[in-house]
């Protein structure tokens, strides 16, 4: 059970990286920080509400406002102030811009928070717990987490299938060249796209903090699992990213109980055997190769 | 180019520092002090840091050590074990620090301690509480002012054992590293003596650091164990301790032993229940029943809630117990030197066969450099006045009853223990008042 | 022929200035381990690809190097040996796989390497010695007993012959046939295989050499330090390598030295000055670099050296 609201996790982190790649056709490796930051952020309003005791209510909702914030601060600045001036350059620049940034994002966000970890946990606790085969979880992990997820995914399928906007967003994501020929506005598309994949980051860390303590290295750890679940799900694949996610999540949880020493093993190992196999991840589509 | 004129000035500075230190009584005593001053292990290294600050100053303001001032300079253990180590040599070799208190974490003992024999630096072992190193190897420079995890989890089972005396399955969750895997060893050892059938229902041992301690608690609700043992501390132990509370882990009927929980008493207010039994590595408590109302006890500690905000935890007290231990290390060697200021090598040799005395009891130091220190432990109790739990029922086990005689492995001297021990008269048992 | 005045100066001072300024062997032992494996790094960069991985093989190397110190007493100069080896026989075989992947996956796959080895040598404590890494004591030099000063310099000798002899070696191997074929395989790796040479093949041989570098730096790295944690295979650590070598510049080979240098003292001045923000500092440098100066720092001097300026890095 733990590794199903684990998987949730992934998939809402997981989801804004491909998103990302997909429209830029770049690894934004501050993707990490972005779950980070929302964490952080969210642990702050937290904070807030507590210390103006303003209703504890605000609680749960205060974590998609930090979220969001966060997404769309960081994310606008991010696309307009870095990845759109390197579509241009070297694939390894464009990866060493965004390690770049990533470290950047890091020692702002000690900065900013300190080094001392923070647990803001009332949601939890608000919410209560379950007892389900004799274990108790609580209920925010159990229900708001895989809600959250799901409704993500669901949402995103409507969006990107149903709406205009999102239209556009596949067909910039599938080739920008020919969208722009189309008419697309491929820089506003980037833009949006970026901020709605840096929210999902956030959410990810939102949604997280407070089940976990907040500490600086959280977002380092996120990104490389992350990586993990977009490489095996195949780059710019959204429902492709929530079955790698729930594989690697629920495989983690098992390897916990099982074998607990292989646990940190396991998103890798997953990765690799689906590499092996499918070398360009499970759901991936082919692309034309430039001769 | 940068690099060339980089290199210059520093050429210079470290011509001048090395130029300094050739002198009889040095214009300042450098001293390195190593702490954890990022990451989850923060809450627990800050306190100490705070506690240097503040003594030191005071000790500055009554003339230093000998009548030299100390300069404290300190080094972030949360960097990683390989930064903090290049760290601690460039202060040994570029600034010509020769003493130093390292450090919090185990790990980073077991890889400074033959470093530090290896530059020749007096390293003073302030808080870490593996015994393998002390016990593996003789030392000539490396000393520590305070207990093991010999001594502290031989108290600990000993108080288990006189609060419950019987029970046959128990489970760990502790930190992957020496301390955490050391602890345990010594631990089941010596329950082993009292309780020779007791049954290992699961040994988990999450990274040190973990923020996420889920699973753990998932299996330990399966597995519904009669004890639960933890010697984490600091930032872990506060998050075990938080979800733990969450998922209603405290309410499964286990007996719960934290050995190290008197740091985060008062950062865990009401998430930390009643009745769980709480070790303090040492003596050390703001309430300590014998000497809570010393006076210099009392000041150091609203001294210490004035600046930081809020009570000395036991990382402030080894601090405290290391500054005070070098000090009586250098004026005991400085005596038997005629006054003149002493090098390390002699002031190793004082410490070995000194006592001392900061905010608890003596401290009394052996010739393999282990110091005898006397060890705490009680049960969670809710009182009015404070808005976080304090210790009930505490037992105070005199060091020398439950360390490792020198040149004795602890691993084989655990093993020799008798259950008559529980009745020895040295251990005396408080009620909170 | 500047160029060559310029390397020779360079040793010069890397023999000059620590003898003048004792404290200076440690950093300048790091930096130079660091820059071989920049260079191993650099020689990937060269065919395209970005590894975020290769701090496995210096990782790797390290504890093999260990290992053998721990249970063998081997002499400094076959624990260099050792490891190197044990690092290019890691290469080999992972090589032979992962040699069909590019672009990201390949970088992917690499991550995925590493944080496996992170993974074990973490949780294996009774082999590995867990987080907190292993220790092990002064080895002989050249069978000879040292004190922590001597065994730094003889330490410090070796290290500058080998980075003067890889630097070369890779020099000479960019302008031989593999090595312009490694090239071509970032430029055009259709055409290639249409001229009947198995990009595999040679991408497998730029791997190994890559590996055996990072192999041979981090065998230094533990022999200076005395000491090997699993930090040293995390992905950051990899990403710091691919940092230096853009950085330094990845066009020639001393790019990857002069690179680590300023890496080096950078990290040391930014930690005592600006604690906590060495990363941001740092960041913003390469940020603007890339922009401004994408060829390096070597890129900057290769006019004033007098080569032609060449960018393997190219716009899409």
């Amino acid at each position: 059970m733990d590794g199903i609201s684990y998987a949730a996790l992934l998939f809402l982190v997981a989801v804004g990286l491909t998103l990302i790649f997909g429209v830029m056709r770049i690894i934004n490796i501050a993707h990490g920080s972005l779950y980070a930051w929302g964490g952080y952020f969210a642990a702050t309003l937290g904070l807030a509400i507590a210390k103006f005791g303003l209703s504890p209510g605000l609680a749960l909702p205060a974590l998609f406002v930090a979220a969001l914030a966060v997404g769309v601060l960081l994310g606008s600045l991010l696309e307009v102030g870095l990845l759109r001036r390197i579509l241009d350059k070297d694939p390894i620049l464009q990866l060493l811009v965004t390690f770049a940034a990533f470290m950047v994002l890091e020692d702002l966000q000690r900065l900013i928070w300190g080094v001392q970890p923070y647990f803001v946990s009332e949601v939890v606790s608000q919410l209560g717990t379950l007892l389900v085969a004799g274990v108790t979880y609580t209920r925010y992990q159990l229900l708001v987490l895989p809600l959250c997820a799901i409704a993500v995914f669901l949402g995103l399928r409507w969006f990107l299938g149903r709406t205009p906007i999102g239209r556009q967003i596949t067909a910039v994501t599938h080739d920008r060249e020919v969208a722009t020929a189309m008419g697309v506005n491929a820089a506003r598309v980037s833009l949006l796209t970026i901020v709605i994949g840096a929210s999902l980051g956030a959410l990810g860390g939102a949604l997280a903090s407070p089940t976990t303590s907040l500490v600086p290295g959280i977002g380092a750890e996120m990104m490389v699992l992350s990586f993990a679940v977009v490489a095996t799900a195949g780059l710019g694949q959204i429902g492709g990213a929530a079955i790698a996610a729930l594989l690697i999540g629920i495989s983690r949880a098992f390897a916990i109980y099982l074998m607990p020493e292989l646990e940190v093993l396991v998103p890798y190992l997953i990765m690799v055997l689906v590499l092996l196999v499918r070398p360009q991840g499970m759901f991936s589509v082919a692309e034309a190769r430039r001769i | 180019m940068k690099l060339v004129s980089f290199i210059k000035a520093a050429g210079v500075l470290a011509l001048t520092a090395n130029l300094a230190v050739a002198q009889d009584k040095p214009a300042e005593l450098k001293l390195g002090i190593t702490t954890f001053l990022s990451g989850a292990a923060s809450v627990f290294g800050v306190p100490g840091k705070a506690a240097a600050d503040q003594l030191i100053e005071e000790m500055n303001a009554a003339g230093g050590i000998g009548g030299v001032k100390i300069s404290p300079v300190f080094i972030d253990e949360g960097v990683g074990g390989d930064k903090m180590l290049s760290e601690y040599r460039r202060l040994v070799q570029e600034q010509g620090v020769r003493t130093f208190l390292a450090s919090i974490s185990s790990g980073s003992c077991n890889t400074i301690a033959p470093v530090a024999e290896d530059l020749k630096v007096l390293n003073v072992m302030w808080d870490c509480g593996t015994e393998k190193i002390l016990e593996d190897r003789r030392y000539k420079y490396v000393v520590r002012t305070q207990g093991n995890a010999t001594t502290e989890m031989v108290a600990t089972v000993l108080y288990l054992m006189k609060t419950r005396p019987k029970f046959s399955t128990i489970a760990v969750v502790n930190q992957d590293y020496a301390w955490g895997r050391d602890s345990w060893e010594i631990f089941l050892n010596a329950l082993k003596v009292f309780l020779p059938d007791v049954k290992v229902v699961a040994e988990m041992f999450p990274k040190l650091g973990a923020p996420d301690f889920s699973t753990e608690i998932s299996r330990l609700q399966a597995l519904r164990p009669d004890v639960i043992l933890s010697t984490s501390w600091g930032g872990d132990l506060d998050t075990f301790v938080r979800q733990g509370s969450q998922r209603g882990l405290f309410k499964l009927g286990s007996t719960i032993v934290l050995p190290l929980a008197e740091s985060s008493m008062e950062r865990l207010g009401s998430a930390l229940p009643e009745g769980v039994i709480v070790g303090a590595r040492g003596d050390h408590y703001f309430l300590h029943p014998e000497t809570r109302d010393d006076p210099k006890h009392k000041a150091f500690v609203e001294k210490f809630r004035a600046r930081t905000g809020a009570y000395p935890i036991y990382p402030a007290y080894h601090m405290a117990q290391a500054l005070t231990g070098l000090k009586t290390g250098y004026e005991s060697a400085m005596k038997s030197n005629g006054g003149k200021w002493p090098t390390v090598e002699q002031v190793a040799a004082a410490m070995r066969e000194m006592e001392f005395k900061a905010f608890g009891g003596t401290v009394k130091m052996r010739e393999d450099g282990q110091g005898l220190e006397d060890q705490m432990l009680g049960v969670t109790r809710k009182v009015p006045e404070y808005p976080f739990m304090v210790m009930d029922k505490m037992m105070l086990v005199p060091g020398s009853l439950v360390t490792a005689p020198v040149g004795v492995k602890s691993v084989e001297w655990v093993k020799t223990i008798k259950p008559s021990i529980l009745q020895d008269p040295q251990l005396r048992m408080f009620d909170q008042r | 022929m500047r160029l060559r005045l310029f390397v020779g100066a360079l040793v010069l001072l890397g023999v000059a200035l620590p003898l003048a300024v004792p404290w200076l062997k440690t950093p300048f032992l790091l930096a130079l381990s660091n820059g071989l494996a920049v260079l191993g790094v650099a020689v990937l960069i060269r065919a395209g690809q970005v590894s975020f991985g290769n701090a496995m093989f210096a990782c790797l190397a390290g504890y093999g190097a260990t290992y053998a110190a721990r249970f063998w007493q081997l002499d400094a100069l076959l624990l260099i040996v050792v490891g190197t080896a044990l690092a290019a026989l890691a290469g080999a075989l992972v090589g032979l796989f992962m040699v069909r992947y590019r672009g990201i996956f390949f970088g992917m796959l690499n991550l995925a390497f590493s944080m496996m080895l992170f993974a074990i040598l973490g949780k294996f404590g009774a082999y590995t010695g867990g987080t907190d890494g292993l220790r092990f004591e002064r080895p002989a030099f050249g069978f000879v007993h040292l004190d922590r000063d001597g065994f730094e310099s003889a330490l410090l000798a070796v290290a500058l012959l080998l980075a003067l002899a890889a630097g070369w070696c890779v020099q000479r191997y960019y302008r031989s046939v593999s090595g312009q074929a490694l090239a071509a395989i970032k430029t055009n790796e259709t055409r290639l295989e249409y001229l009947g040479i198995s990009a595999k093949r040679i991408f497998w041989g730029g791997y190994i050499l890559a590996a055996t570098l990072c192999g041979l730096g981090g065998t230094l790295f533990a022999l200076t330090q005395g000491l090997v944690t699993p930090e040293m295979g995390y992905w950051v650590r990899s990403g710091e390598l691919v940092f230096v070598a853009i950085l330094g510049g990845s066009s020639h080979a001393v790019g990857a030295f002069l690179g680590a240098f300023v890496f080096e003292f950078m990290k040391l001045y930014a930690a005592a000055l600006l604690t906590g923000m060495w990363q941001l500092v740092l960041g913003l440098i390469l940020i603007v670099m890339v922009f401004v100066a994408p060829s390096g720092i070597y890129g900057l001097l290769s006019r004033l050296l007098g080569q032609r300026p060449r960018s393997v890095l190219k716009a899409r």
